[in-house]
């Protein structure tokens, strides 16, 4: 057999039928992760079917984008003032009781973003297919899996099939060897990537990151950088599954274990792309010259070094983007004023996310003006940095410290920006009203967000 | 699903590249249980103000865009979100096809299955249709072509598998039903 890549092997193991000339591949589906916004519409058409969930074990469901982070009340229960989605998260609680899918409810033990829950159970593993009716599920591709993001009809097809029709994507490596600098973060690394290929550049292809850099990640950082694959239009990212990442998965509750462990170990080893096995496209970084990077425009890949000037508008559509941010062009944006920043989102919401913001916010306060909002992945997250003291950390200085979900990335759940607000955020996309409407996003690691939290400014983290 | 064949319509043109599907759908529509009566809410932050009246210089607004089916879109439409609620909201505002320079992934595969039909043509065809805003062209699937104000046909590709569903209004979980036995086979041979 000729030398092939992650993701050619992976695909090759999923072929229920090859493609033909009329028709495309039928590929299996290892792991189902629904939510309750992508997938009320797909249980409709179960039903008027009269179809089952072909394989309820291999589906997992949660609530976060439209549930609230809001505090609990006295009961401990988070209440759910919205109509509208308190009857979507009713109507996936019911779609999962009549179709038998286990479910992480809105504030037990389990639930989370979708993306940050599936890692964290360990039902996330090298070499699955993984898919979810959210585009982000590019992030599951850090353990080495194939996972990328569906339509509600999609959703539709795996839950009465377990499969899905794929025409087979191209293949792009980016390469980023070398050592970051002090300061420099995994997030700093794929705003970098964006900024390079452009929001569009790769449409048609699944990206594996490989490179020193890389492999120096842990797989959280990991996991921030393949998912935002999908901002640069690439459905899926993934990286070679090492030791690093089954020291990870080790022990996790849905993780093989004993024999079974050792068993999937060795077969995870041979996963990695194997020496001589092409792309059909490659992209280099030099890692040393990566340097902490910000958005200025309304899309991910108007991203600069945070030190830079901002461009001037290039065509109508960059004109249209920098009026939206309110911003002329050849200015810098070191020093530009902030009104909120939000830590949080299935990019930045995890441990070393919280630990990273929490060196910043020691010791300091939010600055006067700006409102803060730190939201945890998970409600198993949220318990660790309550144990490492993380929260105090974050109200002591002036900062909201709330409940998991998907919160202000998304901005249909109660938090969001005011008309004309400036944000710094952690989160992955920074389109026109994406957090609110109106509201205008800068998007940068939780070191260059908790900078601005602290100064009411954009700042380079380095410089405090 | 209406099978899509050929027809004729005026276009409506948007040259604004990366259209994300946030601005197609704001996520606060999202939390529709169904699909339906989403085209609504199409384009909303930019078809309406704050006080939810209509912008005048908004092109679906201006009174010769009425009507029309083709939406002419600058490159990379579509990207961003999953959400299929873009597809279905253009759908519901009464667009059957969408032209640009290029597609994202995702909507361009949830489009295929809503009888929403995406249409990537060449630069020069493109110049063509955004040069003349509003004028009728014909798209036919059975041919795979868009004619032009001028005259002149630009042919675009569909994979031989959506053309048939859209064709003949299947849908393509039909098909994957269909597959149950060898899904089954290879489920065993896993196992």
């Amino acid at each position: 057999m000729p030398p092939r890549t992650l993701f050619e092997k992976i695909w090759d193991a999923h072929l229920v039928r090859a493609a033909t000339a009329d028709t495309p591949a039928i590929l299996y589906v290892d792991l189902h992760l629904i939510h309750e916004v992508t997938s009320p519409q797909a249980f409709t058409w179960l039903r008027e079917r009269n179809l089952k969930v072909r394989r309820p074990e291999r589906t997992v469901a949660t609530m976060d984008h439209s549930t609230p982070t809001t505090p609990r009340n006295k009961e401990g229960k988070i209440p759910v003032l919205d109509n509208a989605a308190a009857a979507q998260i009713a109507q996936l609680e019911t779609n999962c009781k009549d179709f038998g899918v286990e479910l992480f409810a809105l504030g037990t033990e389990g639930q989370g973003i979708v993306h940050v829950i599936g890692p964290e159970l360990g039902v996330t593993q090298p070499g699955n297919t993984i898919v979810c009716g959210d585009s982000h599920t590019s992030t599951h591709g850090a353990f080495g899996a194939l996972a990328f993001g569906i339509g509600t009809s999609e959703v539709s097809h795996v839950l009465a099939t377990q499969s899905l029709l794929q025409n087979k994507p191209k293949t792009l490596a980016v390469t980023v060897e070398g050592q970051l600098k002090p300061g420099v973060t995994a997030k700093d690394i794929v705003l970098a990537v964006i900024a390079r290929l452009g929001i569009g550049g790769g449409t048609g292809h699944v990206i594996e990151y490989r490179g020193s850099a890389i492999r120096a990640l842990s797989m959280e950082e990991r996991m921030t950088v393949c998912n935002m694959s999908i901002e640069a239009g690439a459905r899926a990212g993934m990286i070679a599954p090492d030791d690093i990442t089954f020291e990870y998965l080790k022990g996790r509750p849905r993780a093989p274990q004993g024999a079974a462990w050792d068993k999937a170990v060795a077969e995870w080893r041979k996963l990695p792309s194997d020496p001589g096995a092409t792309y059909d496209r490659e992209e280099k970084f030099d890692a040393a010259a990566i340097e902490p990077m910000i958005t200025y425009g309304t899309n991910p890949g108007m991203g600069m070094a945070i030190g830079a000037k901002v461009p001037a508008p290039a065509n109508a559509s960059d004109v249209k983007a920098l009026a939206y941010m309110g911003l002329k062009g050849d200015e810098p944006l070191l020093g530009h004023k902030v009104d909120v920043v939000f830590i949080g989102s299935c990019t930045n919401s995890r441990m070393s996310d919280l630990r990273a913001a929490a060196t910043i916010f020691k010791g300091r306060k939010v600055a006067p003006g700006v409102r803060a909002l730190i939201v945890p992945g998970s409600q198993r997250i949220k318990k660790a940095a309550e144990a490492e003291g993380l929260d105090r950390v974050f109200t002591e200085a002036g900062a909201e410290w709330r409940e998991a979900g998907c919160s202000m990335c998304i901005a249909m759940n109660g938090d969001q920006l005011k008309p004309g607000q400036y944000a710094v955020s952690t989160s992955n996309r920074n389109f026109e009203g994406r957090q609110g409407a109106g509201g205008r996003t800068f998007l940068a690691s939780p070191l260059t967000a908790a900078a601005a939290a602290v100064t009411g400014k954009v700042t380079d983290a380095r410089s405090l | 699903m209406e099978p899509i064949k050929t027809f004729t319509s005026k276009t409506v043109i948007l040259p604004t590249e990366n259209i994300d599907t946030d601005q197609i759908i704001p996520a606060r529509f999202l939390k529709a249980t169904s699909k339906n009566g989403l085209g609504e809410k199409l384009f909303s932050d930019w078809r309406f103000d704050a006080e939810g009246k209509q912008k005048a210089d908004f092109a679906l607004n201006k009174p010769e865009a009425q009507g029309a089916r083709v939406l002419v879109a600058g490159d990379n439409f579509g990207c961003g979100s999953s959400r299929e609620h873009a597809p279905w909201a253009l759908y519901d505002y009464g667009f059957r096809a969408v032209v640009s320079t290029s597609i994202a992934d995702i909507f361009k595969n949830n489009s295929l299955k809503n009888g929403l039909l995406p249409i990537v043509v060449d630069a020069a065809a493109h110049a063509k249709l955004l040069a003349a805003p509003n004028a009728d062209v014909t798209v036919s699937l059975e041919a795979q072509t868009v004619t032009l104000p001028d005259g002149s046909t630009a042919k675009f590709s569909v994979d031989p598998f959506s053309r048939y569903c859209l064709l003949n209004g299947i849908d393509e979980l039909q098909f994957l039903l269909s597959q149950d036995a060898e899904i089954t086979k290879f489920e065993n041979s896993r196992r």
